[in-house]
């Protein structure tokens, strides 16, 4: 029976390396290391993530392994800690393959007063930091798209994005696809494999029905203040210029369990600690980091068991 | 049958994709930061061999194929088929040129083969990979000469011609590599 490790141990050395970096970056930008509790009595009600529950004693209610740590740490920013960041694990059913491990690590930090520009600045200023990126680009959506497949994200209409599918040859039955699975769906397969090649490419301001947990900027179009990294074929971070509205989240978070029910997932309860503390919650930006993917770039592997102990598989 | 759902998908796993048998090759899970995760899968048409590529929305299901592999032994040549019988049943089964396919290049009597069945018929078959033929004819053996590279035509007992190293001699047994259809050495008898 194989019951060695899946990492060898001069990635190991790679991975413990990288964290020292890391840590040592948000020593020197005077960000305070937290810790939050990975098991929750609340959980996400993103459409697309869905949580594992733990069954304490028997009549209990179930209790959430976090999919991220931003609602605590949501809360420790409200209570009035300043900027923080957290290295930890986070889990999410069924998302298993090359880049994905139900179980994987996350760094997630937030900076009071910052914009998502500013704090895509630092993120880069990060990456070459800790695993000496090339400096990285910037491109909104809306230019992404464009410039890609001569197509505007916020204006196309869901009959031009099908016909834009075929046109990719995209070998998918487009009838179950909504505005955003289309939009996702060309990022991901005729966008992603051509960018970000030589350094890191941001892409920022999102359609607003993406927009998570980031504010909307009004305007035309109006777009979410959100931004995601990619590099090398992998999509690295994801920030928010973040939404500090409670009323705005609970709305949203309401549209999230429509979505949820329409696909027959479990609804969980809304999180009220966390709708109530973004009203005391100062203007911010925050990202979260898949730490698994920068050790992957950094000891140079290509399948995500490379640089984990023990990957789902071989727990 | 039953469904397979993406989460279920694994290589080898037979489905049906409109109305034909596939068995899945290749699963890729794909998802952008936030949003849709989708399936990238490629698939081998069980009855063309053809690779064809598809994607899914993660969480969605599609029917599995009714395919089975059974072991089976080649007997003989009829007028215009080839007869294999499943030694465990003495079951026997006449298969077509077309379905046999390039396994007729490695075909030998008393030899084991795999046949898929889809819906109970055969579809294809495979030859092993590695498989021990008798040169039937090749120009005589040159002693010593291990010229790396250096190689003849030789026909081996099934007609099928490839090539080997210039040592080696009419009679002779070989191993060879059915996928690359490459001498692999003299067998060890």
């Amino acid at each position: 029976m194989r019951w060695n490790a899946d990492a060898k141990i001069a990635t190991l050395q790679s991975r413990s390396r990288l964290l020292t970096k890391i840590r040592q970056f948000f020593t020197q930008h005077n960000y305070l290391e937290v810790e939050t509790p990975l098991l929750g009595k609340h959980t996400v009600t993103d459409p697309h993530i869905d949580s594992f529950s733990a069954q304490g004693k028997a009549q209990q209610p179930p209790q959430y392994l976090q999919t991220s740590p931003e609602f605590f740490m949501k809360r420790l920013l409200a209570h009035g800690s300043g900027p923080i960041y957290q290295i930890c694990k986070a889990f999410r059913q069924e998302e298993q393959g090359k880049q994905h491990n139900p179980e994987f690590t996350i760094l997630e930090f937030y900076q009071p007063g910052f914009d998502h520009h500013a704090l895509m600045q630092q993120v880069d200023h990060l990456m070459r930091y800790a695993i000496n990126t090339p400096p990285a680009e910037k491109v909104s959506y809306l230019e992404l798209f464009q410039s890609h497949l001569r197509i505007d994200p916020h204006t196309a209409s869901l009959n031009e994005l099908h016909e834009k599918i075929k046109q990719q040859n995209i070998q998918i039955s487009t009838d179950a696809l909504d505005r955003d699975a289309c939009l996702q769906l060309l990022l991901s397969h005729s966008i992603e494999p051509n960018i970000g090649k030589q350094q890191p490419l941001f892409i920022y301001d999102y359609p607003t029905s993406q927009a998570a947990l980031a504010k909307i900027r009004t305007g035309s179009p109006a777009v979410a203040e959100r931004f995601e990294l990619y590099y090398k074929g992998m999509e690295l971070a994801n920030g928010f210029h973040e939404l500090n509205d409670s009323k705005q989240q609970q709305h949203r978070f309401e549209l999230d369990l429509k979505q949820r029910a329409i696909h027959q997932k479990a609804l969980p309860s809304l999180d009220n600690k966390f709708i109530e503390c973004l009203d005391k919650l100062p203007a911010c930006s925050g990202v979260a980091i898949g730490v698994d993917r920068l050790a992957m770039l950094h000891a140079k592997a290509d399948r995500i068991e490379q640089v984990l102990t023990f990957s789902w598989d071989e727990r | 049958m039953s469904n397979y759902s993406t989460n279920e998908f694994k290589n080898g796993l037979k489905v049906m994709l409109d109305g034909t048998p596939c068995s899945i090759i290749d699963n890729e899970f794909v998802k952008p930061g936030k949003g849709q995760a989708f399936n990238r899968v490629k698939l081998r048409n069980l009855k063309t061999g053809r690779v064809l590529e598809k994607t899914f929305k993660s969480g969605e299901s599609i029917p599995a194929a009714d395919v089975m592999d059974i072991e089976m032994e080649y007997l003989y040549k009829d007028s215009d088929s080839w007869v294999f019988m499943d030694p465990k049943t003495y079951e026997q089964i006449n298969i077509d040129e077309t379905t046999l396919g390039d396994a007729i290049k490695w075909l030998k009597e008393q030899d084991k083969y795999i046949i898929t069945l889809f819906e109970g018929s055969p579809i294809t078959v495979s030859a092993p990979n590695f498989v021990e033929l008798k040169i039937s004819q090749t120009d005589p053996g040159v002693r010593g000469n291990t010229v790396t590279g250096a190689s003849k035509p030789a026909t081996l007992e099934t007609g099928t011609v490839i090539n080997v190293p210039l040592f080696i001699d009419q009679d002779e047994i070989i191993r060879i590599d059915t996928r690359k259809e490459e001498y692999i050495s003299r067998a060890k008898s």
